[in-house]
């Protein structure tokens, strides 16, 4: 692992820093990939409501599987999809400390359906981060529940097929009409704009959790460049034109 | 002062006593008076009652809450033990403290609620994936369930792996008066720096089980592997009644264990010199004693409510030293003391 050191010439001042919630690790995802952004963006709210030192994050299998060594915080490793039964647990045990999971669509759609949705309708008090890139990407690109129709996988090379493979799942929406929930909002990080605003949703879902208010979801629509053999530039324009058709942006519940 | 309770309830009570304080968990039978009680009282004592959606959700809380420092624990039963499976290799892989009751029914599938003893292979040689072991204790009585439930909180701490009580249908329904053991004060607990407490003035923890080096992997499960040694050495136990002349010795455990006692009593009224080993952990196996006894003894009948599970690691123990028969009953059938009797009889006047 090498550390960049980035000299400030003289007459300039640094705009852009690490933030302090993450390590010195480099991240292991792939180019143009969004999940560096949403890791830092994560890192950023922490810094911002300066909780590093009570915050514990639940890591994912999938992408993200890394992601504790991305921080500087306490981090448990869940198995596949089981990362909201035990942030449940984390926080019951322990009132005090702020509590996220942080997601994929298979970890958190497909297998882990049911724990998301219980942890959800009990408005648990927790944090779940949820990247919505439409496919399996560790696993090497197979068809993820939210996978667009017609879209092709190692699953489904014909492109998925609604017939026998079913519609993509809008999560979101789902827990939407669950009374539990405090907050659930769809965001993107495909351009500077979307960026900030998924930054302020993140913020919110971890301010609503400091201030008890309950369950809260951010779900971010994001490109995997490398299992749709895109580059990622492609892979922004896929997520706008493309994945944003079926997955539509902006706050599905907020209860203040 | 004794107490009369059901072997479900004692459990859950010597569960609090030792500290628990989040217990999660999914209806099931024959061990629902477990959870019920759970509900009544863990609240009453500052503890955390969560029934989750599933036997799944309830052992990955428990994960949550061991990760937390937090003594815990779930109960269920034979089908949804198999669900928690996933949960407790998990729990294994990362060291984490944890107590999971097994109230046995008869299986596999979805059997039926009666009492069995057909998870021995599933508590004592895996049952999840991967290179791990489970501390597994086996009460014959309502007073030796709760005290082995409090043994192992305290084990499980101490070596940092799952425990795991393997009682059954009868031992949970049925009621005896019972000592309850006293509280542990919350200041006996060992304290967990290893623990998820937020990563204040220390460097950041981590619970995890996942290594993708395969050397530092192997390092990592040869430690554990050093500490399942250590308990080998120093956890096994075993009951044994009326072995000293024996001529036949019954090996069994749990609720058949009790039994096979009232056989050996009736036996030595007709003047057959019958005796018990009754194995109280399961893992760690009590091999080397078991062994003794059979450099002595020409016959150990083992006796399970199951095919004969428990059975293998008998014949492993005794390695042809003495004969080894077997009597099971199979569906949840509850084998008499006469029905017992009469196969004693077949190896001594036989």
């Amino acid at each position: 692992m090498s550390v960049v050191e980035v000299r400030v010439p003289v007459g300039y001042a640094p705009v852009y820093r690490r933030p302090k919630a993450l390590s010195e690790k480099r991240f292991t995802y792939c180019p143009g990939c969004h999940h560096g952004i949403i890791t830092r963006l994560v890192a950023e709210a922490i810094d911002e409501l300066g909780i590093v030192e009570r915050t514990v994050g639940v890591a994912p299998v999938g992408c993200a599987v890394f992601l504790y060594e991305f921080f500087r915080c306490d981090f448990a490793q869940a198995a596949h999809g089981r990362a909201c039964a035990v942030a449940t647990a984390i926080k019951r045990a322990n009132p005090d400390l702020i509590v996220f999971t942080y997601q994929g669509d298979g970890d958190l759609a497909a297998i882990g359906t049911a724990e998301t949705v219980h942890a959800a309708n009990r408005g648990e008090n927790i944090t779940v981060i949820f990247v919505n890139n439409q496919i399996y990407g560790m696993t090497g690109g197979e068809m993820a529940p939210t996978t667009l129709p017609g879209m092709r996988t190692v699953t489904t090379p014909e492109g998925r097929d609604v017939r026998t493979s079913g519609y993509p799942l809008r999560v979101s929406e789902m827990l939407a009409q669950l009374d539990g929930p405090a907050y659930i909002t769809r965001q993107a990080v495909f351009d500077v704009r979307h960026g900030q605003m998924a930054r302020k949703a993140i913020i919110k879902a971890f301010r609503n959790q400091v201030e008890g208010k309950g369950f809260s979801l951010v779900e971010i629509v994001a490109s995997c460049p490398t299992n749709l053999r895109i580059s990622p530039e492609e892979g922004n324009r896929w997520v706008a034109e493309q994945a944003l058709k079926y997955f539509p942006l902006g706050d599905l519940k907020v209860r203040d | 002062m004794k107490v009369l309770m059901t072997g479900n309830e004692a459990m859950a009570e010597a569960a609090i006593r030792a500290g628990c304080r989040c217990y999660f968990c999914y209806p099931i039978t024959p061990q629902g008076e477990f959870v019920q009680y759970m509900a009544r009282h863990l609240p009453r004592h500052g503890g955390v009652f969560l029934q989750a959606e599933s036997e799944v959700a309830a052992i990955n809380m428990v994960y949550g809450a061991a990760a937390a420092g937090v003594r815990t624990a779930t109960s269920s039963s034979s089908p949804g033990i198999s669900l928690k499976m996933e949960g407790i290799s998990y729990l294994a892989g990362a060291r984490l403290p944890a107590v999971i009751v097994n109230v046995m029914r008869a299986g596999p599938g979805l059997g039926n609620i009666a009492p069995a003893q057909g998870d021995y292979f599933q508590a004592t040689k895996g049952g999840g994936h991967g290179d791990y072991r489970l501390l597994v204790l086996a009460p014959s009585t309502v007073q030796e369930a709760a005290e082995l439930v409090m043994l192992a909180f305290e084990l499980s701490d101490r070596y940092r792996v799952p425990a795991m009580i393997l009682a059954d249908g009868m031992l949970g329904q049925m009621m005896e008066p019972v000592a309850l053991p006293a509280p542990i004060p919350k200041e006996r607990i060992p304290p967990k720096p290893w623990a998820l407490t937020g990563a204040k003035g220390r460097a950041p923890n981590v619970v995890s089980s996942f290594d993708l080096d395969p050397y530092r992997f192997r390092e990592r499960l040869r430690s554990l592997w050093q500490t399942y040694r250590e308990m080998e050495r120093n956890e096994v136990r075993w009951e044994e009644y009326a072995t000293e002349d024996a001529e036949i010795v019954l090996v069994a455990y749990g609720t058949m264990g009790r039994i096979c006692r009232t056989v050996v009593r009736r036996a030595r009224r007709e003047g057959i010199r019958a005796g018990l080993f009754r194995p109280i952990s399961l893992w760690p196996f009590p091999y080397e004693p078991l062994r003794k006894l059979a450099e002595r003894v020409p016959v150990l009948l083992t006796v399970e409510l199951s095919a004969g599970q428990m059975w293998e690691d008998v014949r492993l123990a005794v390695e042809g030293r003495a004969r080894t028969p077997f009597y099971g009953e199979l569906g949840g059938v509850v084998p008499t003391p006469d029905e017992i009797l009469s196969e004693v009889r077949r190896y001594v006047r036989g």
